[in-house]
């Protein structure tokens, strides 16, 4: 009941910030721009940070180096499995953040592929020509609801993340993933805490493993590591935000202009 | 014939010569590729390839443009001596960075599909690399510097929304920021990479 209350809270709480902030498109984008998100606990993150490095070198990369020499129509199904579940999270923000059409057509998506495409192993959306996905999470409504990201934070084997977007995702804990809530909150006969844990897990380790190389490279080629993967979340995250990866909207010119009048 | 006529026959000459020698940016993006798609599948050490991707970096890359928007509002501070310093520094590091960075991919097939034009200084030629079964398809923006039209330059690769440029330059201000805004520790820091 508690839960239950705590949810519909939340819920009144985000659409009245939806209604109250607008979608100033300008003001959300400078927001959000990587370089205004202050790095309030640098020396901790900077910690942490390495911590997961450890944890990385240890785990992940190994792990992800197997994957990585699976089929390749092995790892699509994996990934596109992954993608179906995260429609249980994207679903409730595409109507928190008011687009009632997306919402609609992630769950015909996600009715179809989890029903004709055997758990999501299959996206037949695709091959049926709906649009591209884009995840959605409490986050990136937040944002969208004009919330600002607060400092940036490195979580412990999570990694990159801001004090808004750690904050917002307690959301899918108290209600707000229907994956969680059937796995581990509810005790159903068809699934099991472990699957929830094993979908995160392989989640990580398809991520780590598409970006492979990319990351190995980022890592030989930085001078300061940290400070590269801070400005890439930071920037994937902007446009994620606003739904876009159009370069003009995202890109400050100014700099670029400046350097044109030296 | 007077002074008019020649000015107008001049002038017609002048504005022919720079159609024929102006170089549309998707069609310099795609020929920059081909000749690193080139240089990569050619048999021949890494080292090797390293050197001739340099060579190809220096000719269509801004590197002194790409190196002032890296250091942000900190180039207003510098001293011309420091700049030719930096000037200097940075384009050992960007050489060795960028080509190291190329070096990794073998045959790289990169398609280039479109291109928006930002004003006369910008344009925006879009790409996608090619997947393959180690890694999906990519889409990679090419923001190219096209004051000069004859000679188009490379600002900066924008890979799947993720501006490597914007990226550089929040690295070197976050070894500022630790480094109390000393200049000098940047170039340690990328004199440091270059010699490794």
């Amino acid at each position: 009941m508690f839960r239950k209350f705590i949810l519909v809270t939340l819920t009144v709480f985000m659409f009245s910030l939806n209604a109250n902030a607008g979608s100033d498109g300008n003001l959300i984008l400078k927001k959000n721009q990587p370089a205004e998100v202050k790095d309030c606990f640098e020396n901790l993150n900077r910690a942490t940070f390495a911590f997961n490095q450890a944890l990385d070198g240890i785990l992940f990369k190994p792990v992800a180096s197997i994957y990585r020499v699976l089929p390749s129509q092995v790892k699509a199904g994996v990934s596109n499995s992954l993608d179906n579940l995260s429609n249980l999270v994207t679903i409730p923000n595409n109507i928190l953040q008011g687009e009632i059409k997306k919402a609609g057509v992630n769950s015909g998506r996600f009715v179809i592929n989890t029903t004709v495409g055997i758990l999501g192993f299959v996206d037949v959306a695709k091959h049926l020509g709906f649009p591209e996905y884009e995840k959605e999470d409490y986050g990136q409504s937040l944002a969208a609801m004009g919330v600002g990201p607060g400092c940036y934070l490195v979580l412990p084997v999570l990694g990159p993340s801001t004090v808004r977007d750690t904050t917002a995702s307690i959301a899918n804990f108290i209600g707000g993933d229907a994956w969680y809530n059937v796995t581990v909150v509810n005790d159903t006969q068809h699934f099991s805490d472990f699957d929830y844990y094993a979908s995160r897990v392989t989640s990580g380790i398809d991520f780590r493993a598409k970006n492979y190389n990319a990351i190995e490279n980022l890592e030989k080629n930085s001078i300061d590591f940290y400070a590269s993967v801070k400005s890439l979340y930071l920037q994937d995250r902007q446009q994620k935000i606003l739904n876009t990866n159009k370069v003009i909207e995202t890109q400050d010119d100014s700099d670029w202009e400046e350097i044109e009048t030296q | 014939m007077n002074f008019k006529k020649i000015l107008i026959i001049f002038s017609l000459y002048i504005f022919s010569l720079n159609n024929v020698h102006s170089l549309e940016p998707d069609i310099f993006v795609q020929s920059t590729v081909n000749r690193a798609s080139q240089i990569l599948s050619e048999n021949i050490s890494k080292e090797e390839k390293i050197n001739k991707l340099k060579v190809i970096a220096k000719e269509t890359v801004d590197i002194k443009g790409v190196g002032f928007y890296s250091l942000g509002t900190a180039r207003k501070t510098l001293t011309d001596n420091q700049k030719k310093k930096y000037s200097k520094l940075f384009e050992s590091y960007f050489l060795k960075s960028f080509s190291s960075r190329l070096a990794e991919y073998t045959n790289p097939e990169i398609e280039v599909n479109g291109k928006k034009v930002l004003n006369n200084n910008y344009t925006i030629v879009n790409s996608l690399l090619v997947g393959t079964n180690e890694r999906p398809e990519v889409k990679i923006d090419w923001r190219i510097y096209t004051k000069n039209p004859d000679n188009p330059l490379i600002r900066d690769l924008i890979i799947e929304g993720l501006s490597l440029a914007r990226t550089q330059k929040e690295e070197f201000a976050s070894i500022l920021n630790s480094n109390e805004n000393d200049i000098n520790a940047l170039f340690e820091t990328l004199e440091k990479f270059s010699k490794n």
